[in-house]
């Protein structure tokens, strides 16, 4: 660590003020009227804002779920949300705009608020937006046959994926510089986002700037997770004012504004899977209720995108229906969370197979061994439509449970049973399927030899944390035979980068990597014609040499540095030495794996203390082990925290009780076992480099593990399931209250029926199919 | 996260720490540590008018031997408290529970004194002060006073301390012989307790609470029906006896007083009460 990072908050151009928001104490309310003259005449006060003043539009943010519910950047006429900006202050110094924030007066009306998405949809509720006539903002049913029928037996589970937070490190932060900088831009944005580029186009559009003299640049980033995507309120705000006032505006936001800014998954999901007596699955109904907060966040959207395209995951399952319901609540938006939809589809079919194993007396592996796809059946397309591109479930499986010591651990469960400790083992299974670079696969890469035999990549992927600079550098080394150190990576600069879809959905190296991979061959060819026409020597006979030139293989005389061949290539006019390659990939691919989860649970007081985590993840063709090994430990540290500690809490009014990260249950290392972290190499026919995407994962696969685990620690007692964060208390509440009915949890712990809004939704003709059903994050 | 406006002093010694507090009136704050206090301020929660820094009135730290007990100046930090062998030697409960407070930047930088007038229930601190009936001296314009623990604690971030008195020194009784437990319950590492048992057990027993009450109390019942003979398990059926523990995101009542059984007899075990 050398301190010499350069995030948003570093940068302090002259002249710089400071925003700071004025936000909604309620979470539904008209708002009668905003009082900003103390504001206006505190110390160092340049401006006072509110939407009457700023005069912007209502926009969508990354993605559109439902047109009608576009969003003010500042509450105009009402609130929707507990945080909403209704104001903002710039002030010389932050301190400044902090206090005269304070003076801003706002007089409110309460209105009822729809806190939970369930209560939201149900008569009566009340409504977010009234012109809708209901909160639901987007939904279809299934109309095929039941696909229960036939069943001899139907398991059934209601579950909650609860909200959770997206918690970077660094929060959002921008800084809007205006004026011209001598280069061709009148604006130019330093801002902590996934995508630049993206950014720069939604600010162009919501603002009314010209995109060609707008520059968008993002320096280091402290971790997006999905929820640094698209432009904000509160950026479109700073901007704003950055422009109104002719000066450098910064806003880096503070802990509690980050946990309320964006959340992620929040479904409820209703499942029931239907067996045959030999325990193969004949059909699945899922009715999932998205909760899309206030706004109609992008994030409902994902249960009628990849939670449903992901929804037979790796099973075969001969009939599926799927009905989904999006709940406009007064809660924060919803957004994206590492994963996005797909861990939800796994958390619930993982789960349910656990419950059945259970009901039909069948070990878990053994359950999922009968049912998985076989690894001889790809390309395979599920009933959802979904094309899996390869995959080798079973052998993902078994590598887990052989390294998992899967049969001595249920040995040492069996006998701890036995001897009645109150220390409980509980072993969980998951396996799982996910779709990476799913919305629309296209990237740009390019490789310029410089004058000094260096390279230099550019790219429209934006990595922030991921290690792009060391595994792009990599393919360009093994192809051109440049050392590492020699070459120079630019990225997240929409000046320096003409255009990039940045990073997000697991889509940087089996995308960005291959178009760099591509360019990276466009230069070889050109600089081998070069060489053989130079050394007089037959193209076929060049090759990258051991030292970093390029001549005739087994002549180490005959050789021509990289700088020479820079200059002979600007010397035949054809220009230097470079390729720009837009890679395209023909599809999304699907990577999967296997984790096993041990935990111990003290059955006296309920706490869950996680002992050792397996995961067999499958990326297909691994570019750097020490990469995917990272991204699997971070993924399955965030897994695990949503199984075990992390949800976001709201009170009946709409209070956010956890908005600091003393009551946000974030975990630490403290907390985490030592990771197992593994592989099988499953490589994808799509790209050349036969890559699928690592990025979500250990997320998507470490949750059900744990939950699994959890439940496993008490099935001997007839706990069927503990909804998620498997807390002390709710644990503790599971055991009481199934001793309580004589050794067998209640059913009303497990499932209920379904609210009645599922048979009123729209039938697929009349549903529209909302943009953010295709996200890519 | 940035604190409204305020004055600030610095005294160099402690009778001017105690001149500024009693010139200052009500509003004014004394600054420790600044664990409790700053992130109150930072969230605008607190808003006092001064802020008297007591922080580098070095010759309030310190931890001596005085025969019986041992006295610890009350800008003592964290970090010499749980390290200092006297204390391990003499007073181990004092030192292991010190060593569970916070995280390591906040025990470097919290002190002894902070917490205990802080009075906050959750803090591991003042319960196990109750446990080990110590006594804290207390210094103001009229000279010194002695407060017991017991005595101590009077309501939610209340305590005995006038607005014009400053907490100077804890002391504890010596117990090298003592069986004693500390049992933290938490979700995670760095975490105040959802509930917390300090138990010391020399003859008599000591009992105190984390998180059981609006102040830090002791399990006075539990301790009485130890000294009537009851075993640790029949003792601890009364850990919540009398008390209105509070219900929020971690726990409900109901749970915390389950836990608070649960805890008190895991603790009397490991105490050796019989």
């Amino acid at each position: 660590m050398t301190g010499a990072g350069t995030f948003v908050g570093n940068h302090s151009p002259e002249g710089m003020a400071h925003a700071v928001f004025v936000r909604s104490p309620l979470a539904h309310g008209e708002v009668r009227s905003v009082e900003t003259g103390d504001a206006r005449r505190a110390p160092g006060v340049l401006g006072v804002w509110t939407a009457d003043d700023l005069g912007v539009a209502p926009f969508h943010g990354f993605m559109v779920l439902n047109e009608a519910c576009a969003r003010p950047p500042l509450a105009a006429g009402k609130v929707r949300f507990v945080g909403e900006p209704v104001a903002v202050v710039v002030a010389e110094t932050r301190a400044q705009a902090v206090d005269a924030a304070e003076l801003v007066e706002v007089d409110y009306e309460p209105l009822p608020p729809a806190i939970d998405p369930e209560d939201a949809l149900a008569p009566g509720a009340s409504l977010q937006f009234e012109k809708l006539g209901s909160n639901l903002a987007a939904g279809v049913r299934s109309t095929g046959e039941d696909p229960l029928t036939g069943a001899s037996r139907v398991v059934r589970l209601r579950m909650v994926n609860q909200r959770i937070a997206v918690v970077p490190m660094e929060g959002n932060a921008i800084l809007a510089v205006p004026g011209a900088d001598g280069d061709g831009y009148d604006l130019t944005v330093y801002v902590s986002t996934q995508m630049p580029h993206g950014f720069a186009a939604a600010l162009a559009r919501i603002l009314g700037l010209d995109a060609a003299r707008l520059r968008v640049i993002a320096p280091h980033v402290g971790g997006g997770f999905g929820g640094k995507a698209g432009a904000a309120a509160e950026h479109v705000v700073v901007v704003a004012t950055s422009i109104a006032l002719g000066r450098p505006v910064a806003w880096v936001e503070t802990r509690s504004e980050n946990l309320l800014s964006m959340q992620g998954r929040g479904q409820v999901d209703y499942i029931e899977m239907g067996f045959d007596d030999d325990a193969k699955i004949t059909g699945m109904r899922a009715r999932v209720v998205g909760d899309a907060g206030a706004y109609a966040g992008f994030g409902g959207a994902l249960a009628l995108g990849p939670t449903r395209m992901m929804a037979q995951g790796v099973y075969r399952i001969p009939a599926v229906a799927y009905d989904v319901a999006a709940a406009l609540t007064n809660t924060t938006p919803m957004g994206a969370f590492r994963g996005a939809g797909r861990p939800e589809a796994a958390a619930f079919l993982e789960r349910v197979m656990d419950l059945a194993a259970d009901e039909l007396g069948v070990d878990p592996v053994d359950l999922r061994r009968r049912n998985l796809i076989d690894g001889d059946a790809f390309p395979y397309t599920t009933r959802m439509g979904t094309t899996y591109d390869s995959g080798d479930y079973a052998r993902a499986l078994d590598q887990a449970v052989r390294l998992a010591g899967y049969e001595e651990l249920r040995a040492e469960q069996s006998a701890r049973r036995a001897r009645g400790e109150r220390i409980a083992l509980g072993i969980g299974v998951a396996v799982y399927v996910e779709v990476t670079a799913g919305g629309g696969g296209k990237e740009f890469g390019a490789v310029t030899i410089d004058a000094d035999g260096g390279a230099t990549i550019r790219v429209g992927t934006s990595g922030h944390g991921q290690g792009h600079a060391t595994s792009f550098a990599m393919i360009v080394a093994d192809r051109l035979g440049i050392p590492m150190d020699r070459i120079r990576f630019v990225q997240s600069d929409t000046a320096l980068v003409p255009r990039g879809g940045g990073t997000g959905g697991s889509r940087s190296l089996q995308i960005g990597g291959n178009a760099v991979r591509a360019a990276a061959e466009e230069v070889w060819l050109r600089a081998r014609d070069l060489a053989a026409e130079e050394l007089e020597a037959d193209p076929g006979d060049i090759v990258a040499t051991d030292d970093g030139r390029v001549g005739v293989a087994g002549v180490p005389a005959r050789a021509l540095t990289w700088s020479a061949l820079a200059g002979l290539a600007e010397g035949a006019g054809a220009g230097p030495l470079a390729a720009e390659v837009d890679f395209a990939q023909a599809a999304a691919t699907f990577p999967f794996g296997a984790h096993v989860a041990v935990v111990e649970v003290d059955l006296d007081t309920g706490a869950v203390v996680p002992l050792r985590h397996v995961a067999v993840d499958d990326c297909g063709r691994i570019l750097n082990p020490m990469i995917v090994a990272g991204q699997q430990h971070g993924g399955i540290a965030q897994g695990m925290a949503q199984a075990l500690w992390e949800e976001m809490v709201y009170d009946a009014d709409g209070n956010p009780l956890t908005a600091t990260l003393a009551d946000y249950g974030m975990p630490s290392a403290a907390e985490m076992p030592s990771f197992e972290a593994s592989n099988t190499e499953t490589p994808t026919p799509l790209n050349p480099l036969g890559a699928k995407g690592i990025g979500e994962s250990g997320t998507i696969g470490s949750t059900p593990a744990v939950h699994n685990a959890v439940v496993d620690a008490l099935s001997h007692l007839g706990v069927r399931h503990v909804e998620m964060p498997c807390t002390p208390e709710r644990v503790w509440r599971a055991i009481k209250e199934t001793e309580a009915a004589g050794g067998r949890q209640p059913d009303t712990s497990v499932w209920r029926e379904p609210p009645a809004f599922f048979a009123e939704l729209p039938t697929p003709d009349a549903a529209g199919r909302p943009e953010a059903a295709d996200v890519d994050i | 996260m940035i604190p409204a406006a305020f004055e600030y002093q610095r005294p160099s010694s402690l009778d001017e720490a105690v001149r500024l507090l009693a010139d200052s009136g009500d509003d004014a704050k004394l600054l420790a540590g600044g664990h409790s206090l700053l992130p109150l301020m930072k969230l605008r929660l607190a808003a006092p008018s001064m802020l008297i820094d007591i922080g580098r009135l070095r010759d309030l730290s310190y931890i001596s031997d005085a025969g019986d007990t041992v006295t610890i100046g009350a800008l003592t930090r964290h970090h010499e408290v749980e390290t200092s062998a006297l204390l391990k030697a003499q007073v181990p409960l004092l030192a292991h529970a010190t060593s569970q407070v916070g995280d390591p930047q906040v025990r470097h930088r919290g002190t002894i004194g902070g917490s205990i007038a802080h009075g906050d229930p959750a803090s591991d601190l003042p319960a196990v002060c109750l446990a080990l009936r110590a006594t804290f001296t207390v210094v103001g314009p009229n000279g010194s006073r002695q407060i017991p623990a017991d005595d101590f604690f009077r309501g939610f971030l209340e305590t005995a301390l006038s607005a014009d008195e400053i907490l100077t020194e804890i002391s504890v009784p010596k117990v090298p012989d003592a069986g004693w437990s500390f049992q933290k319950f938490n979700r995670r590492a760095q975490d105040w307790a959802i509930v917390g048992v300090a138990a010391v057990h020399n003859g008599s027993t000591g009992v105190g609470l984390v998180n059981m009450a609006s102040v830090p109390v002791r399990a006075a019942a539990v301790e009485d029906a130890i000294a009537a003979g009851s075993s640790a398990a029949e003792a601890a059926t009364h850990a919540s006896d009398g008390l209105d523990p509070p219900a929020d995101l971690n726990a409900s009542q109901e749970y915390r007083r389950h836990l608070a059984e649960v805890l008190v007899r895991r603790a009397l075990q490991e105490a050796g009460a019989p």
